[in-house]
């Protein structure tokens, strides 16, 4: 099979991941007209080695007419680490949630340890010792850990719960893995984390081998991921085989054994990780090359645009989610803002977007000299100040609306959108001139201005956002989760915007829970904990681990 | 084909109503095809049917059209009747008082009288729901036994021709009637009431269609209604187009008296409204809160309570509510389209 040949693209790497089985050595990189194809004949090793845990064989699943899974094949080895990547949509959740029993394929087949298994629904998926951890987890908030954990699978008899019995029991697999949980804490006074481990918990308790986990990572900081991926490598040391949904290449790189890249609802690669490197799955992920690094020249700062004076938020509970926070940005910069999400951040945006009720804020805010702090929204937006809300569909778009209508929100008060006495009369014309223009200009797809804002992409509606403010022409830009369910292809093409943008003078303030990409944009960057700014950082200077740590309230 | 997309489903409904009703008829005992022929046959005869269906559906398209606005913020308003009674009371009302002014100024005056006394009564309601929460569907429906309260009370204690058995106001002078079709149409019988007012809501809907496409105001509202966190984003108040929603819907409804005593009756009479307000919901929903389709859905249900009468006269068995029934199977199939979508749409979400 000459194309199974290797690359000239650096020299294949000694010994397969492990419990890969044998043979796996020879398995060298594909030729790069073959990385867009279907998995090679050559990663077959049949007759060779243990049936994998898992295996899916031409799942196909259509919801309506989006073809969500496309004959679908992958097979996870027992005791391995299956990584499997796609941008958003790329049907990932939907294949996993079919193993899983959650929706029934269309087509296709599931093998469990080599025989063919029907899974009709999560019972049999747990019945055949099947694991779930989703996105949002599934937990009672008001109970303790160990109830939760027996929930649906109480020990004892009929009428009585042997909760001791099963707080032991959590308690021991917990010490096993090291995974510190109480068992007779309360959910609700657990961090995000330690709810995650409550999930894997509940897998464990009931005896998972395979343990699927949908986005692990999209809601720890940089200390949890490394804590559990420990966690996840001790489960696989005793054997137990996970699959994990990301779209992060890098720590598709850090925790897997092997990858399966899906692309539009069809498998295009499965890759040894150890042989494989970010940018060969990027591409594969979007087909195309994708420039992963953010390039950007050192800012040129001008003068101070926004100055922020202990700012404080209250809320109507009288707690401060923003509490005294200080500081300026300039002209020709990006200030980012990291922190774990809900540590004021959101408040603090929209507080300068003056969307947050004069009566709740205190401080003060001033944009080149000028007090602002009780301007409402319009006041500001024609001060120039533009906002890239961190939730489109909530604060951001109006969905049912063509996206003429979404280009004027916002602009549709004045000229050249609104014109006649009192501007009254909305032009349409001129809506779909400066429709078009922005759809052009940012490459939102498809390019058709009558299209429900439904119908994008997540990637295409904030591109259309972000043009429809960068056509203020803004002196201060408020940007929240830029890239927030977005595909690479799309955040690649914020990034440029938003550097083209602070190289053009505008001052922007950055607020993103992707610590990569803040600490990438950023000049400066603010870390915030609880409500306050507790230290400013030279973003390239730090390294991840001490900004997750401030992040978290400790001292580097 | 894209336009006639948004019909698909009324008409399915249509037709799954007179499916629904034919097997009514049949265990009443009638014949479902005769029934509907004398259904459809009164309702589009010339010029009686016709006339009397347009007369039917002009309160109805005022009321539909009003409810519309209201739902495109985001709010049902249950209150159209309430506004319509106190704005047909107060055109009476006006009509009654200033008697003596010229025809010329009265009949304007008439007419501002029914707007203006709709969009207060409307407004209250909105002022409640922007201001301190209140939920409009609640309080409209108050506003709805006191408007009908007061008009009774003032009818029978101040504005009643002494002596007379039916409540009943005054008259309004002679001079302050609009046309009816009959005085303007060659060949059209003067005694069917249809009047210049089914112009008036004809009008009614071009306005609603401009005002809601094409001005920053409808815009305002429509956003509001559609997602009132980014209205609020793009620095609309949704507090202030939650008021001038409720006050262009209870305008919208109180031009119901200007037909009602300019064109039809000259005063205002206890009890005129057989539910126009609350039909206007289901012609709303039927009409997908689009001028076009208002007017579309409340010649339909115009045309069934004409056609009801002759249903009622001329069968041996089967009575004029029968087309309760229509309306209501139309109804549930329009709002189990709701389900449908949102069924299909949660299905969809689920996909990635």
């Amino acid at each position: 099979m000459a194309h199974c040949s290797g690359t000239g693209g650096g020299a294949p790497l000694p010994g397969a991941g492990r419990a890969m089985g044998e043979g796996m050595g020879v398995r060298p990189r594909l030729a790069f007209a073959d990385r867009l194809g279907i998995p090679s004949p050559c990663y077959q090793r049949e007759g060779k080695t243990p049936a994998p845990m898992i295996e899916l064989r031409n799942i196909t699943k259509r919801f309506g007419n989006v073809l969500a899974n496309d004959r679908v094949s992958l097979k996870v080895e027992p005791g391995t680490i299956h990584a499997i990547v796609g941008e958003n949509g790329a049907g990932k959740s939907t294949a996993m949630r079919i193993a899983y029993g959650f929706y029934a394929a269309d087509d296709g087949q599931i093998l469990l340890d080599g025989s063919v298994r029907r899974i009709a629904s999560p019972q049999d998926a747990i019945d055949l010792h099947i694991g779930m951890v989703h996105q949002h987890f599934m937990l009672v908030e008001t109970m303790t850990v160990a109830e939760n954990i027996v929930l649906g699978a109480e020990p004892g008899g009929a009428v009585s719960l042997d909760l001791k019995g099963a707080e032991a029991r959590v308690r021991a697999l917990s010490e096993e893995l090291g995974l510190k949980v109480d068992p007779r804490a309360r959910i609700e006074d657990l961090s995000v984390g330690q709810q995650q481990r409550v999930e894997l918990l509940k897998a464990l308790y009931r005896q998972a081998r395979l343990l699927i986990l949908d986005e692990p990572t999209a809601v720890l900081t940089p200390q949890e991921v490394s804590e559990l991926f420990a966690i996840l490598r001790r489960m696989r040391e005793q054997g137990k085989t996970v699959v994990i949904i990301t779209h992060k290449l890098s720590e598709v790189l850090a925790i897997s054994d092997e990858v399966t890249v899906m692309r539009d609802g069809k498998v295009v690669g499965n890759r040894e990780t150890k042989k494989t490197n970010a940018a060969e799955l990027a591409l594969l992920m979007v087909g195309r090359d994708v420039l992963l690094r953010v390039e950007k020249t050192p800012a040129q700062p001008g003068a101070a645009v926004l100055a922020v004076k202990g700012l404080t938020v209250t809320a109507p509970g009288g707690a401060r989610p923003l509490d005294g926070v200080s500081f300026t940005v300039h002209g020709g910069e990006i200030v980012g803002v990291a922190g774990v999400e809900g540590n004021g951040q959101t408040e603090l945006i929209e507080a300068l977007a003056g969307l947050v009720p004069p009566s709740r804020i205190t401080g003060s805010v001033l944009l080149a000299g000028e007090e602002i702090a009780r301007l409402n929204a319009l006041q500001r937006k024609e001060r120039r100040i533009a906002h890239v809300p961190e939730d489109r569909h909530r604060r951001g778009l109006l969905l049912d609306f063509d996206l003429a209508e979404n280009t004027i929100l916002g602009f549709h008060h004045g000229a050249p959108v609104a014109v006649g006495p009192g501007h009254v009369w909305l032009d349409q014309a001129a809506i779909a001139k400066k429709a078009e223009h922005i759809v052009r200009d940012f490459d939102v797809r498809p390019p058709d201005v009558t299209l429900p804002a439904r119908a994008l992409s997540g990637g295409n509606q904030q591109k259309l956002i972000i043009g429809r403010e960068l056509d203020l022409q803004p002196r201060l830009l408020l940007v929240a989760q830029p890239t927030r369910g977005v595909d690479i292809g799309a955040i690649e093409f914020i990034h440029r915007q938003l550097l083209a943008l602070r190289d053009a003078g505008c001052a922007i303030l950055l607020v993103s829970a992707e610590l990569e990409e803040v600490t990438a944009l950023s000049d400066r960057l603010l870390v915030v904990h609880q409500g306050k700014i507790v230290r400013e950082v030279d973003p390239a200077a730090t390294s991840t681990a001490d900004i997750g740590l401030l992040m978290t309230g400790g001292v580097p | 084909m894209k336009l006639l997309r948004p019909l698909i489903f009324p008409l399915l409904a249509l037709a799954a109503a007179f499916l629904v009703g034919s097997v009514v008829i049949l265990l009443i005992g009638d014949d479902p095809i005769e029934t509907y022929a004398l259904l459809i046959g009164s309702a589009l005869s010339w010029p009686d049917g016709i006339g009397y269906t347009l007369f039917y559906a002009t309160p109805l398209i005022f009321t539909g059209l009003a409810v519309a606005v209201a739902f495109r913020c985001g709010l049902l308003n249950i209150g159209a009747e309430g506004q319509l009674v106190a704005a047909t009371f107060a055109t009476a009302w006006a009509g009654i008082t200033f008697a003596g002014l010229s025809p010329w100024l009265l009949i304007p005056l008439c007419c501002l009288s029914a707007v203006f006394t709709g969009a207060a009564w409307g407004a209250v309601p909105g002022v409640l729901r922007a201001r301190f929460g209140a939920h409009e569907v609640i309080t409209t429906i108050m506003m709805n036994f006191i408007a009908v309260a007061l008009a009774s009370y003032f009818t029978q204690y101040h504005y009643k021709t002494p002596g007379d058995a039916i409540l009943q106001t005054k008259t309004i002078p002679d001079g302050t009637h609009i046309a009816r079709l009959g005085k303007l149409l060659p060949g059209f019988p003067e005694r069917i009431p249809l009047n210049l007012s089914f112009f008036l809501a004809l009008l009614a809907c071009v306005f609603v269609w401009i005002f809601l496409w094409h001005t920053r105001w409808g815009y305002e509202i429509r956003a509001t209604g559609a997602n009132p966190s980014a209205a609020e984003y793009g620095g609309i108040s949704t507090a202030r187009q939650i008021i001038i929603a409720m006050a262009v819907s209870g305008g919208l409804a109180g031009m119901v008296g200007i037909g009602e005593v300019l064109g039809y009756r000259y005063r205002y009479y206890d009890g005129f409204s057989s539910g126009f307000g609350f039909t206007g919901i289901a012609v709303a929903l039927l009409g997908r809160n689009h001028p076009v389709g208002v007017l579309l859905a409340a010649i339909l249900f115009g045309a069934f309570l004409r056609g009801a009468l002759f249903v009622d006269i001329f069968t041996e068995h089967v009575s004029k509510d029968l087309v309760l029934v229509l309306q209501a199977v139309i109804i549930l199939f329009v709002a189990s389209e709701a389900l449908f979508r949102g069924w299909r749409s949660s299905r969809l979400k689920g996909k990635i």
